[in-house]
């Protein structure tokens, strides 16, 4: 756990933050709550402070709904929403449309868009941003690994790749640890959940300069 | 973990004879994850599903009332049902520990954080313990049981903590080993008890005129009794496991001139604030107040005395026109004994998020308060106008 730590923490510090703040967009029933509660147990498997959080709302399917991770080398004491992300993940890209995901994203921040579209036709949406946008199409990782069009896992694997929180060996095996956790009375998922995380941690893109 | 999680786990180690519940959002998850428990043979619980919440209690005063360690959990509407029976549990003199889960009560309709639920029940005779986060609702918890069953005290204990922002939020956090945890905990050896062949007893009889009042007045005096019991237990939890805590957390008071007092999770929120403040150089502090039942009037007076300015911040509205009841009491506790000017603050109703900002906002007008600017005894922050 010490070295984990300090492992952890440094990682962070290394890359310019003492925390990292990261804010989740999507629709009741698409996972992203719950792929905020799984990249906070591998947070805190890497020895970080971890918090992961959905803003509840009315809770019915396909309704917009956002979550929350911080993750930090020091004990977090803060408990409001992240105003201010150091990413924004978009689960869910019919939000564009509705929802500015983009508020209070830092300067030269994260932006991932799950999204099957051509980039240029994905940076058209976004117009003159200071941050790095990235994408992935982990709907289709899912159909293809797990069978079904759950892009929590793919994309949770992408963001902590983004992170940078850890290398790729350890965030597969943490990913494996937490998927065990989390679907502990279905274990058969957990195959083509891994199998997901591996495809989407080498075809996140970047496609801005 | 989630603060609804490590309550859970503080039962599972505690192993009480008997849970009954109800599920109520946010509170739902305790009993789940206890009912788990006893299905995979971890504890060995009697778990009583009843149909109610007034039933939940019930079921918890006939089982301590018969001389065992009863639990329950709930949240907002469920705890209104429950609040005849909160009354009867502490003038029968049971502790019955209830892990509270604070949510906002209906009107209107929502299930996010607010203390109105469990502040309704301020005056029925229970202690309550206020909870910052996950770890601190473990910790009560743990200590729950040893300061309601003190021969000293007995009365039924309610540990509270704020619904989703800390019962649903996935957080750091220590669990003791088991078994330490059972002999800090140690069993239960009821006074009196209902299945006692060898004393026979009558538990919430009708009380005519020449009773109730000395019935009430054993409760004042055990809730007198109940501070010493809180300090000695918290101390001794202390020692077990290097966590300390006293009737409130003093932050950066040592020189404050301006404080702000509150409860629960914002309280983790407001010293984020208060590092900024002291980084700009304003002499800033913080009251987090963990036991509101009984009320520390006089170690509050005490705390709060030397400063210039404080804000008393409500997570409820008595509707007094005058704000909350923390506003109320701890004014109160203030009165005669210290000149410090006051102003009180509705925040965080049905989960309206608190910010850091929020705070900066409050210090400036604690300022322009010490500096002898008028404020209205009590408003509200965090409002769309």
């Amino acid at each position: 756990m010490e070295d984990n730590e300090r492992k952890g923490g440094a990682a962070i510090v290394a890359r310019g933050y003492s925390m990292i703040e990261i804010r989740w967009h999507g629709r009741g029933g698409q996972g992203a709550k719950t792929a905020a509660l799984l990249l906070a147990d591998v947070g805190f498997s890497a020895g970080l402070y971890v918090q992961g959080f959905p803003e509840y709302g009315p809770e019915r399917m396909g309704a917009p709904i956002t979550a929350y991770n911080r993750l930090s080398k020091d004990k977090i004491r803060v408990h409001s929403n992240i105003y201010e992300p150091d990413m924004v993940v978009v689960v869910d890209e019919t939000l564009l449309k509705t929802v500015d995901v983009a508020a209070g994203l830092k300067i030269g921040g994260k932006l991932l868009v799950n999204t099957g579209r051509a980039p240029a036709d994905v940076l058209a949406g976004f117009g003159d941003i200071d941050a790095e946008i990235y994408v992935i199409d982990a709907v289709d990782i899912a159909v293809r690994a797990i069978g079904r069009p759950m892009p929590n896992s793919p994309l949770l694997s992408a963001v902590i790749r983004l992170s940078g929180i850890m290398g790729r060996d350890e965030a597969v095996h943490a990913m494996e640890e937490a998927f065990k956790e989390k679907f502990h009375s279905k274990p058969e998922i957990v195959e083509g959940n891994m199998t997901a995380v591996m495809e989407a941690w080498s075809s996140v893109l970047r496609i801005n300069e | 973990m989630s603060g609804n999680q490590a309550a859970a786990e503080a039962i599972r180690q505690i192993n009480p004879d008997v849970i009954a519940a109800f599920p109520i959002t946010p509170s739902t998850e305790i009993p789940q994850y206890v009912s788990a428990f006893k299905a995979d043979g971890l504890i060995d619980t009697e778990f009583i599903a009843v149909e109610s919440e007034h039933s939940a209690m019930s079921a918890c005063i006939g089982a301590s009332a018969a001389g065992v360690r009863a639990m329950t959990a709930t949240s907002s509407a469920g705890m209104a049902l429950m609040y005849e029976m909160l009354y009867v549990a502490a003038s029968d003199r049971l502790p019955i520990v209830l892990a509270a889960v604070n949510r906002a009560l209906t009107g209107p309709i929502n299930i996010n954080a607010d203390h109105s639920d469990s502040m309704g029940a301020r005056d029925s005779g229970w202690i309550q313990l206020y909870c910052e986060n996950a770890q601190e609702a473990y910790d009560n918890l743990i200590m729950a049981n040893r300061i309601a069953e003190h021969p000293d005290v007995m009365l039924p204990i309610m540990i509270c903590q704020d619904g989703f922002i800390t019962s649903h939020g996935i957080e750091n956090i220590v669990i003791e080993d088991d078994s330490e945890v059972r002999t800090f905990v140690g069993e239960y050896r009821p006074g009196k008890y209902l299945l006692n062949p060898s004393e026979s007893l009558a538990v919430g009889p009708y009380s005519v005129s020449p009773y109730v009042i000395e019935m009430k007045r054993a409760v004042h005096e055990a809730m007198v009794k109940a501070k010493d019991i809180v300090r000695l237990v918290s101390e001794d939890f202390g020692r077990a496991f290097g966590r300390e805590y006293g009737f409130m957390e003093r932050y950066r008071m040592d020189d404050a001139e301006y404080a702000v007092l509150l409860m629960s999770s914002a309280a983790g929120t407001g010293k984020d604030a208060i590092d900024a403040l002291r980084d700009k150089g304003v002499k800033a502090g913080l009251v987090k107040l963990r036991m509101f039942r009984p009320f520390p009037a006089r170690e509050l007076a005490d705390v709060l005395k030397r400063l210039k300015a404080i804000a008393i911040m409500d997570r409820s509205d008595g509707f007094s026109a005058t704000g909350g009841p923390l506003n109320a009491e701890v004014r109160a506790a203030l009165y005669g004994e210290a000149d410090v000017k006051a102003t009180g603050y509705i925040y965080g109703l049905g989960g309206r998020d608190v910010r850091v900002e929020d705070f900066f906002a409050i210090f400036d007008d604690l300022s322009g308060l010490a500096a002898g600017r008028e404020l209205p005894y009590c408003r509200y922050i965090g409002v769309r106008e």
